[in-house]
C-alpha cells in the first residue's frame, strides 16, 4: 500500500496510521492524544493556504496545524 | 494536611467535581485549558479534613504548556490523586492513566461522565475495569450529581498502581487489551449535534456559521443591553433612585462639600447622573446603568458558546489568520475572554505553549481588545451618532492587532508552535452551571471595578473642587490638538483611564465631542495605557521587562494611530 501524509489525505478519507516523522517529543505528544502508529482515523477536513486539519481518531475530534499534519503518514482504508 | 489532587486530562469535568466535593465555586467550560492555575478547596472524610487541589488538564506527565506544568508539578505533593476519566472517550484517557498507576501514588478513579455513555451507544463493564487497572473505579457525573457521594466514601480505598513503567507503545499495548475487556459500543444513528459538530469544522459549512455565530452574538449584545437598559435600569434610576437623592441632596444643604463629594454638582440645579460626578451618582451610574447591562448580555454570550462547545472550533477556523500574528487559533479563547476583562484574558494565555506566544497574545488584548465596560461606554456615547462609526471603531482596533501581531511576529525571536487541540462534542449547556458562572464573573466585575470606580470618581471629583483641572490640561493641550485633534480638556479622560477607561469615556460626555473626535477619544482610550488591573497582571504574568516593552509598543500605536486618524478622517 502507498503511504501518503494528512494532508494529501482526502476530506471524508479514512487511514491508518503507519509513521510519524517529527521525534520522540512529537510522538510522545501525539502519542498521550491518542495518535498512534495503527490508529485509525479520517480526515474532517482541511483548510486553504497551508491551514489547519481535523480528523477523527476513536471518539476524539482533534484539530492539528499543517506542519504537524504533514508529519504524519496514512495508509488509506478501502472501504 | 492531607492533600488530594484531581488530575485527568483536559475537559473531563475536574472543575465541576472540585465544585461538588467542596462547594467551591470555579469556572466550567466545555473546551480543554479552562482552568490554568490551581485552586484549593477543603473535604470533610469520615471527620478528617483534607485539602483537595483542582488541576489544569493534561495529557500527560510530560507538560507542553505553563498551565500543564503547574498539574504535573502539584502531583508531586500529592498524599492521594483522583484520577478524573471521561468515560466517553476512555481509551484516550486511559494513557494518562496508565502513567499515573506507573507512580505509584495512592489513586482513585472517578469514571466521570458517566450519565453521557447510553446515548453515544458505549457500555462499560466497571467491575472488570477496577480488576485490570487495580485500583477503584467510582463512576460519577458531575452534571447530575450521580456517584458523588461514593466517590467521597470511597477515598479510603485509594492505593498505588502495580504497573511497572512501560514505553508508548506497552502502555497503548496494555490499554487496547482492556478496552477490548471492557467497553461495548454499539452502532447508532447520528444526532443532530454530530451532524453540526461536523459542519462546524468544515472549512466552507464552517466559515459560514461562524460568520452567523458573531453577528447574532453581536447583535444579541446589544439587544439585550439597550433593553436593559432603556427599560430596567435606566427607569429605575430615573424613577425611583433619582428621588431619594433629591430629598437627600436638601438634607445636604448646608454640607456644600459633603455633598460635592457624595452627589456632585447639580447641573442647571438638578442631578444629572451623566455629568454630576458625585460618588452616588456617576458612579453608580455609568457602573450600573451603562455598563453593567452589557457585561451581563456578553457574559451570557460567551457562557453559552463555551458551554455548548463552541470555541475550540473557532479556534481551528481562525488558525490560518492567527498564524500570521505569530499566534495559533487556540490564542482565540484568551483573546474572547479579554473582550469580557482583560485581566482573566492575559491569565488564561498560560494554555499558550511559549512565552513568546504569551507576550504577544496578552500585548495584543491589553491593547487592541477593549474590555465589556469600555465597549459598553463607547456603543452608549458613539452609538448615538449611527452604529457604522462603532463597526469602524472596531474595524480600526482590528487592523491593529493585525499590524501589531505581524510586527511582533517579525521582530521577536523564535518562532511559534502549531495549533494541536482536542475539539470536545456539543454539549447541551447545563442552565445552572451557567448562571452560576455567570453570577461569579458578574460577581468578579462588582467586586473589582467599583472600588476603582469609586476611586476615579472621587479624585476628578476632588480635582474638579480645586481647580487642578486648569494647569494640567494646558500642560498637554498641544499633543492632545496637533496630534488627536481633542479638546484639552480631554487629558483628564485619558489619566482616569489609566484607572477606569468607562468613567474615563464619562468624562468626555460634557465635552460635547464631534462624532470625528469621540471616534479618535474612544480608540486611543482602547489603545493607550492599560488599566491599572491589566497592568498589574501583566507584570505578574509576564514580568517588568515584558511590560516595559509593551508600554513602549503601547504609546507608540496610540500615537501613531489617533495621529493616522485625526489627519485621514473628515
Ligand atoms: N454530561 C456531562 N457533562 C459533564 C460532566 N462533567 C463535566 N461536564 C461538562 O464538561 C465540560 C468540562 O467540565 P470542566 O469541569 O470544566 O472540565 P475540566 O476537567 O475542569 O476542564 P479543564 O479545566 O479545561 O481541564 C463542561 O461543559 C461540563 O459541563 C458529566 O459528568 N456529565
Ligand atoms: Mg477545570
Amino acid at each position: 500500500m502507498k503511504k501518503i501524509t494528512l494532508v494529501q489525505m482526502k476530506t471524508g478519507a479514512k487511514g491508518r496510521i503507519v509513521q510519524l516523522e517529527g521525534g520522540p517529543a512529537f510522538e510522545s505528544r501525539l502519542s498521550a492524544m491518542g495518535v498512534r502508529i495503527d490508529k485509525h482515523i479520517v480526515k474532517l477536513s482541511a483548510f486553504v493556504l497551508q491551514g489547519p486539519v481535523a480528523i477523527r481518531s476513536g471518539n476524539t475530534v482533534l484539530a492539528l496545524g499543517y506542519g504537524m499534519a504533514s508529519k504524519i503518514w496514512v495508509e488509506l482504508i478501502k472501504k | 494536611m492531607k492533600k488530594i489532587v484531581l488530575i485527568g486530562n483536559p475537559n473531563v469535568g475536574k472543575s465541576v467535581l472540585f465544585s461538588r466535593l467542596t462547594g467551591v465555586r470555579v469556572l466550567v467550560s466545555n473546551y480543554p485549558g479552562t482552568t490554568v492555575e490551581f485552586l484549593e478547596g477543603y473535604v470533610n472524610i469520615d471527620g478528617e479534613q483534607m485539602k483537595i487541589l483542582d488541576l489544569p488538564g493534561t495529557y500527560s506527565l510530560e507538560p507542553n504548556a505553563p498551565a500543564e506544568e503547574v498539574a504535573v508539578k502539584m502531583i508531586e505533593e500529592a498524599d492521594l490523586v483522583i484520577n478524573v476519566v471521561d468515560a466517553t472517550n476512555l481509551e484516550r484517557n486511559l494513557y494518562l492513566t496508565m502513567t499515573l498507576l506507573e507512580q505509584r501514588r495512592p489513586m482513585i478513579i472517578a469514571l466521570n461522565m458517566f450519565d453521557d455513555i447510553k446515548h453515544r451507544g458505549i457500555s462499560i463493564d466497571v467491575a472488570k475495569l477496577e480488576d485490570l487497572l487495580g485500583v477503584s473505579v467510582a463512576p460519577t457525573s458531575g452534571i447530575t450529581g450521580l456517584g458523588i457521594k461514593q466517590l467521597k466514601e470511597r477515598l479510603v480505598e485509594a492505593k498505588p498502581g502495580q504497573f511497572d513503567r512501560g514505553t508508548h507503545q506497552e502502555r497503548w499495548q496494555k490499554i487496547g487489551d482492556i478496552i477490548d475487556k471492557v467497553q461495548q459500543l454499539s452502532h447508532r444513528h447520528h444526532t443532530l449535534f454530530e451532524i453540526l459538530e461536523d459542519a462546524s469544522v468544515n472549512h466552507a459549512w464552517g466559515v459560514a456559521i461562524a460568520i452567523f455565530i458573531i453577528a447574532f452574538s453581536f447583535k444579541t449584545v446589544r439587544f439585550l443591553g439597550e433593553g436593559l437598559i432603556k427599560y430596567v435600569l435606566e427607569p429605575f434610576f430615573q424613577l425611583v433612585y433619582k428621588p431619594v437623592l433629591e430629598s437627600f441632596s436638601i438634607y445636604l444643604q448646608n454640607k456644600p462639600f459633603l455633598h460635592n463629594i457624595l452627589l456632585g454638582r447639580m447641573i442647571d440645579n438638578n442631578i444629572d447622573f451623566e455629568k454630576s460626578m458625585g460618588l452616588l451618582t456617576t458612579a453608580p451610574y455609568i457602573e450600573f446603568v451603562i455598563v453593567l447591562p452589557y457585561i451581563f448580555a456578553f457574559y451570557l454570550l460567551l457562557s453559552f458558546l463555551e458551554d455548548i462547545g463552541y470555541m475550540p472550533r473557532l479556534a481551528l477556523l481562525l488558525d490560518n489568520i492567527m498564524h500570521r500574528l505569530g499566534l495559533h487559533g487556540f490564542a482565540i479563547i484568551p483573546i474572547l475572554l479579554g473582550f469580557g476583562c482583560n485581566v482573566p484574558g492575559i491569565i488564561a494565555t498560560r494554555i499558550l505553549e511559549s512565552k513568546r506566544e504569551r507576550f504577544i497574545a496578552s500585548t495584543i488584548i491589553s491593547i487592541g481588545v477593549p474590555c465589556a465596560a469600555l465597549q459598553a461606554m463607547i456603543f452608549g456615547m458613539l452609538g448615538k451618532f449611527g452604529a457604522r462609526y462603532v463597526i469602524a471603531v472596531y474595524l480600526v482596533l482590528f487592523s491593529v492587532w493585525l499590524f501589531l501581531g505581524a510586527a511582533l511576529n517579525r521582530l521577536l525571536k523564535g518562532y511559534s508552535p502549531e495549533l494541536f487541540i482536542e475539539i470536545p462534542p456539543y454539549r447541551w449547556p447545563d442552565f445552572k452551571l451557567l448562571f452560576k458562572k455567570m453570577f461569579l464573573r458578574i460577581k468578579g466585575f462588582v467586586v473589582d471595578a467599583l472600588p476603582i470606580v469609586l476611586l476615579s470618581v472621587l479624585i476628578i471629583n476632588l480635582l474638579q473642587q480645586i481647580e487642578l483641572f486648569e494647569s494640567i490640561s494646558q500642560f498637554f493641550a498641544p499633543l492632545l490638538n496637533k496630534v488627536f485633534g481633542l479638546p484639552k480638556e480631554a487629558a483628564w479622560a485619558l489619566i482616569v483611564g489609566f484607572l477606569r477607561k468607562d468613567i474615563a469615556v464619562g468624562m468626555l460626555i460634557p465635552l460635547k465631542l464631534t462624532v470625528k473626535q469621540m471616534m479618535i477619544a474612544c480608540v486611543v482610550l482602547s489603545m493607550s495605557f492599560p488599566c491599572v488591573a491589566t497592568f498589574i497582571i501583566f507584570l505578574k504574568e509576564l514580568g517588568p521587562r515584558r511590560l516595559f516593552q509593551a508600554v513602549l509598543i503601547t504609546l507608540s500605536i496610540t500615537f501613531l494611530g489617533g495621529a493616522t486618524m485625526n489627519f485621514f478622517l473628515h
